[in-house]
């Protein structure tokens, strides 16, 4: 019973074109190994599990399950982040290329600034690894930031606008225990453009990427 | 409101701190040390660059000198809340800072215990546990090998940040190896013996991604000396 395999998706953009806010060696790192091993991993217990679960032994392929959170969730989560992602050239790193999330962020925090220094604060307060992110709320529609352990990800109702890595590996090359500077120059290279298209767009469509990369 | 504190040895510190704040000398309970009323950072029984190649001189200085100085940091300032808050008998200003003393004060623990299980290769690191320590080994993994291997497969097993433990199980009388995410302190029915951090930052300047070498050179390192006399207090 063999159920799909994922695959590392390209990335939008060269592992140097986010300097000087992520060096090229940490962009590098990150994709070809961190989230390589994420994927291998993630195959090898959809696997293991799918194998199992087709002899009858659910308790084998129940012991995958954590597996597959974990690694899952790192595949969904990195995916997710390079798309959010773009070099600080680029026009789409610009705020403005994301009217209608601009003018819901407004109401909500007040403003812009507001808003990131809510949201920085949030990231530089997860103990140990994780991710922060902007969410749409499934059933009120509201935006609102929420933080997640290690690799849990957002795949229950609401929408991920864009997510922040705050595992050490994604920035201790370059900002080594200055993780508030690392904070500060990622609002830089935010994918507005991106943001406005998941803010605006259906659901599923912030996922595809993964569906395309199988 | 009764704060519960990580450790036996943090308890007893932090009665020093709420009762003596800015009038006790320094003073040292069980490896860790405060400085009137105050956590501070120990000083390392090495230099920095002593456990090369094993761990860097470079992961080593920021390790000890900016990580551990941060949680000796919020340490203090979660105690310093609390106590603030007792003062006004605002308990619940005191029991929103739980999470950020388990942190900082777990956080200061660990790391104080860590440094204390390592010594240099050259000097007291590496090597295979002696005496009464083997024979514990022995008895409860089958061989030290053994231990080495699950040991390994803990921290590679580890999910995020977090430590890998040999702790004596005290109601037991058995060894055990243990993972704790992010800063949790071994407490309770665990004695800890020996830690290992695994944390990215204990490694990623030297070894990257490569965390299972790691794991791997870190037992040259591993002070026996230290571990044995922990096991014959436990
Ligand atoms: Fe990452
Ligand atoms: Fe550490």
């Amino acid at each position: 019973m063999a159920g799909p395999t994922y695959k590392l998706p390209k990335l939008p953009y060269a592992y140097d074109a986010l300097e000087p806010s992520i060096s090229k060696q940490i962009m590098e790192l990150h994709h070809s190994k961190h989230h390589q091993t994420y994927i291998t991993n993630l195959n090898k217990a959809l696997e293991t599990s799918a194998t199992a679960l087709s002899q009858g032994k659910l308790q084998d392929s129940a012991a995958q399950l954590s597996a597959i959170r974990f690694n899952g969730g790192g595949h969904i989560n990195h995916s997710l982040f390079w798309e959010n992602l773009a070099p600080s050239s680029s026009p789409d790193a610009k705020s403005d290329a994301a009217p209608k999330l601009l003018a819901a962020i407004t109401s909500t925090w007040g403003s812009l600034d507001k808003f990131k220094e809510v949201f920085a604060a949030a990231l530089l307060g997860i103990q140990g690894s994780g991710w922060g992110w902007l969410v749409k709320e499934a059933v009120t529609g509201q935006l609102r930031i929420v933080t997640l352990a290690n690799q849990e990800a957002v795949v229950v109702g609401d929408t991920p606008i864009f997510g922040v890595d705050m595992w050490e590996h994604a920035y201790y090359l370059q900002y080594l225990n200055g993780k508030a500077a690392y904070v500060e120059n990622i609002w830089k290279v935010i994918n507005w453009k991106t943001a406005e298209a998941r803010y605006t767009g259906a659901r599923e469509d912030a996922f595809k990427v993964l569906k395309a990369n199988m | 409101m009764p704060i519960r504190l990580p450790t036996a040895s943090l308890r007893s510190a932090g009665h020093a701190a709420r009762g003596a704040m800015g009038t006790r000398p320094a003073s040292a309970v069980g490896g860790i040390t405060f400085a009137r009323g105050k956590a501070t950072l120990p000083d390392l029984a090495y230099d920095y660059g002593a456990l090369e190649p094993h761990i860097s001189g470079k992961i080593m200085e920021l390790h000890h000198k900016n990580h551990h100085q941060t949680y000796v940091n919020g340490l203090n300032s979660a105690l310093e809340t609390i106590e603030e808050a007792k003062a006004k008998g605002n308990d619940a200003a005191a029991a929103s800072v739980a999470p950020l003393l388990n942190f900082h004060g777990g956080g200061h623990i660990n790391h104080t215990l860590f440094w204390e299980n390592l010594a240099p290769a050259n000097k007291d690191g590496g090597g295979e546990p002696e005496g009464a320590l083997k024979k514990s080994i022995d008895e409860d993994f089958g061989s030290f090998q053994t231990l080495q291997k699950q040991m390994n497969t803990a921290l590679a097993g580890i999910q995020g940040s977090g430590w890998a433990w040999l702790v004596k199980d005290k109601s037991a009388g058995t060894l055990q190896v243990v993972t704790r995410p992010n800063q949790d302190p071994v407490t309770g029915n665990y004695v800890p013996l020996l830690g290992i951090d695994a944390w990215e930052h204990a490694y990623y300047l030297q070894y990257q991604n490569r965390k299972a070498e790691y794991f791997s050179a870190i037992w040259n390192v591993i002070n026996w000396k230290t571990v044995a006399g922990r096991l014959e207090k436990a």
